[in-house]
């Protein structure tokens, strides 16, 4: 009777600590990566070809959605603007929408399902066959050579995908406002250009990108690095990366937004 | 020779991303009169700034031609102090004056200067003697029904005048 | 065997994940230029003993002896100059699966030399030559197939010259064909290079054909050693039934249960009324 009682307690006790024991290891994990990063500098075509796979493969994903997310931008934002006779100011408000908050966190999402599930199921999969224990008995670190590359790539890859998600959320909303509503091009800009502001929005919203990336790639790689090495282990890893870089892209967006604006 | 391909591949990504950058800064965002070199500073000080935010534009006949970089209460006379930064190509004679206006109805406040008639300009510093208040609506409608209680010479003071806000 | 001449020695060696002991006080000597085979059956603690030698694991007690250094105590770059003269063959080969057979083999190659590419085309050449798979440089380790795969994965092994050669597991899931075509590169390549090996293995006549000594470990003790013809020939119970491949002995059909089967049944108090 106690024990079904005190049972929960117990799982939440263990599930708390086995975070708080993880986010250690990460802490570590991290350290390590920043010690070893020497070889993906020196040997740029190890973090280039990473570079490829996280970011070039990511184009087409981050252009279409930040296509649709400016053009909705553009709808919603021209009938609630309109309500109030200001729909000259659209420019800006799919301009700051996008620089301050959309562009950063949808790019970073969609960075963790398409490229931060495939680095954790890649190195899961070298744990899971060995890989991993081949390399560090042919005496070459495995964190060298395989995660810090991929986790330079992710940091470097971010704030380009989110500068590119800017840019074509801005045509998307262009091409809603002015050329199917039908507002004046020339406002349209002014307006943006108005009330954007280069350090303020662009470039916070640039520095927001490379913290979501650091974020993102350093739990891709982590839960690779940690998986069960078993067909299981690395589904569900695979499964934890998307959803902690998810929550942890909002609530950093969260504790950066406070300091920044 | 797969590797070219990436290395053609990746090069491609960065060069967009330079691209989207670029295009961030230049046609999103204005990189005007940013730089300290390119603008001067004057002052200028009002009895009450409204809803006046720093970064707000400053206006001469409709042309934006600098910002609000910083407001402070001067607490040796209780006056707001506008530091105003203004972009080097325009100058600006002594008697110039300075008003806070609202674009539209209900839109954001901004300043707007007017060219005087003295040949000195103002030097970078200087103060811009000629002020006037932004307008308070509250203010407005309870001088309106003031005068409209007292009913008989309506012409008692003009609303916007420099020093409504005692 | 002569006691002076050991390569790789394991003194007192005792070994657990956290409190679960894997293995207690081995003791066990690899004579140098030999082929020496340990053997058990699943989860008796072989493979750890392997990797006590490569240092993934660390001993908790007592010494593993490698010409004369202790690789339970070594730093890191001890463990790294250890790790250079040893060549190491996973029991699936663990090719690089983003690489293609040439990258692999001249992995090691890249990491530890500074040998212009066209001398690193030639020394995989000749590596992949002597495990007679020339021409398949071009290939990626999906594209071949499981003895292949182990063949690449042992000239990627040899790349260096090791002097010390570890095998895990080599014969798992190879058809026979495969098989003795490995265990063939196994023994020919021992033979020429002169590398000290140690080969972790259940396959007991492939190996018994091949090998200088075998080391029987259960229950994470060795309880039997001798050379292939004193096996053979052994009438100790775990030799006899390892060897022969018999379903009950000293090391037990049945998991040690803590309860009989008439409780598990709910039997037990049916007899008592």
């Amino acid at each position: 009777m106690f024990e079904t009682l005190t049972a929960p307690l117990r799982h939440l006790g263990h599930v708390t600590i086995n975070a708080i024991w993880r986010l250690g290891f990460a802490s570590r994990f991290l350290a390590a990566i920043l010690l070893q990063s020497g070889q993906s500098f020196r040997r740029l075509n190890l973090t280039i070809r990473e570079v490829y796979f996280a970011g070039v493969l990511s184009l087409i994903i981050i252009v279409v959605s930040g296509l649709f997310v400016g053009m909705v931008l553009g709808l919603q934002g021209y009938n609630t603007l309109s309500r109030f006779g200001s729909a000259d100011a659209l420019g800006a408000l799919v301009a700051l929408s996008l620089l301050r908050e959309l562009g950063p966190v949808l790019a970073a999402l969609l960075f963790a399902s398409r490229s931060g599930s495939a680095m954790t199921a890649e190195i899961g999969l070298m744990k899971a066959t060995e890989q991993l224990d081949a390399m560090s008995v042919m005496a070459v670190n495995p964190i060298a050579r395989v995660v810090a590359p991929r986790f330079w790539a992710g940091v470097i890859s971010m704030p380009v995908l989110a500068a590119l998600f800017n840019v074509t959320g801005i045509f998307g909303g262009y091409f809603v406002g002015v050329q199917l509503i039908g507002l004046d091009e020339g406002t349209f800009w002014s307006q943006m250009q108005n009330s954007v502001d280069l350090h303020n929005d662009v470039i916070n919203g640039l520095i927001k990108s490379l913290f979501f990336g650091i974020a993102v790639t350093l739990i891709a790689v982590f839960e690779g690095y940690d998986a069960t090495p078993t067909a299981a282990g690395v589904s569900s890893a695979t499964t934890r990366t998307v959803v902690t870089s998810a929550l942890v892209i909002l609530a950093l967006d969260f504790v950066l937004t406070a300091f920044m604006f | 020779m797969k590797r070219t391909t990436i290395d053609l591949w990746v090069g491609i990504f960065v060069a967009i991303g330079i691209a989207a950058v670029t295009f961030l800064s230049l046609k999103v965002a204005n990189l005007t009169p940013q730089s300290a070199e390119a603008s001067y500073p004057l002052y200028a000080e009002f009895d009450n700034i409204g809803g006046l935010k720093v970064k707000a534009p400053v206006k001469s006949s409709g042309v934006v031609v600098g910002r609000v970089a910083s407001i402070e209460l001067d607490t040796q006379r209780y006056l707001a102090k506008v530091t105003l930064s203004l972009d080097k190509r325009y100058q600006f004679s002594r008697d110039t004056s300075a008003e806070i206006l609202t674009s539209g109805l209900l839109g954001e406040q901004y300043i707007g200067l007017v060219q005087g008639g003295d040949p000195d300009n103002l030097k970078p510093g200087e103060r811009i003697d000629l002020t006037s208040s932004a307008l308070v609506l509250e203010q407005l409608i309870g001088k309106f029904m003031l005068n409209f209680a007292e009913k008989g010479p309506a012409k008692e003071g003009s609303p916007a005048g420099s020093s409504g806000a005692q | 065997m002569s006691q002076d001449d050991s390569f790789i020695e394991f003194r007192q060696v005792s070994f657990g994940y956290n409190d679960r002991p894997v293995l207690k006080d081995i003791n066990l000597r690899i004579p140098r230029g030999k082929l020496v085979a340990i053997m058990g059956g699943s989860g008796s603690g072989k493979t750890t003993l392997l990797r006590l030698i490569s240092g993934q694991y660390r001993a908790q007690r007592g010494e593993v002896l490698v010409d004369g250094q202790n690789v339970a105590t070594m730093n890191a770059r001890e463990l790294h100059a250890h790790r250079r003269r040893m060549g190491m063959l996973f029991q699936f080969g663990a090719l690089f699966t983003d690489l293609s057979v040439h990258d692999n083999v001249a992995f090691p190659l890249r990491e530890h030399t500074q040998l212009p590419e066209s001398m690193i085309a030639d020394l995989v050449t000749m590596k992949l030559n002597a495990v007679g798979l020339r021409g398949t440089q071009a290939l990626m380790p999906a594209e071949l197939s499981g003895g292949m795969a182990r063949r690449v994965a042992l000239a990627r092994a040899i790349a260096l010259d090791p002097e010390i050669m570890l095998y895990d597991e080599p014969f798992t899931g190879l058809d026979p064909i495969s098989l003795g075509v490995i265990a063939l590169l196994i023994k020919k390549l021992n033979d020429a290079l002169g590398t000290s090996a140690v080969m972790v293995t259940h396959d007991v006549h492939k190996s018994l054909e091949i090998v200088d000594h075998v080391y029987f470990v259960a229950n994470g003790s060795i309880v039997a050693e001798g050379t292939p013809d004193q096996v053979r020939a052994s009438d100790s119970p775990w030799v006899h039934q390892f060897v022969h491949g018999e379903a009950d002995g000293p090391v037990h059909f049945a998991y040690p249960a803590q309860r009989s089967l008439a409780d598990d049944l709910g039997l037990s108090g049916v007899r008592h009324v």
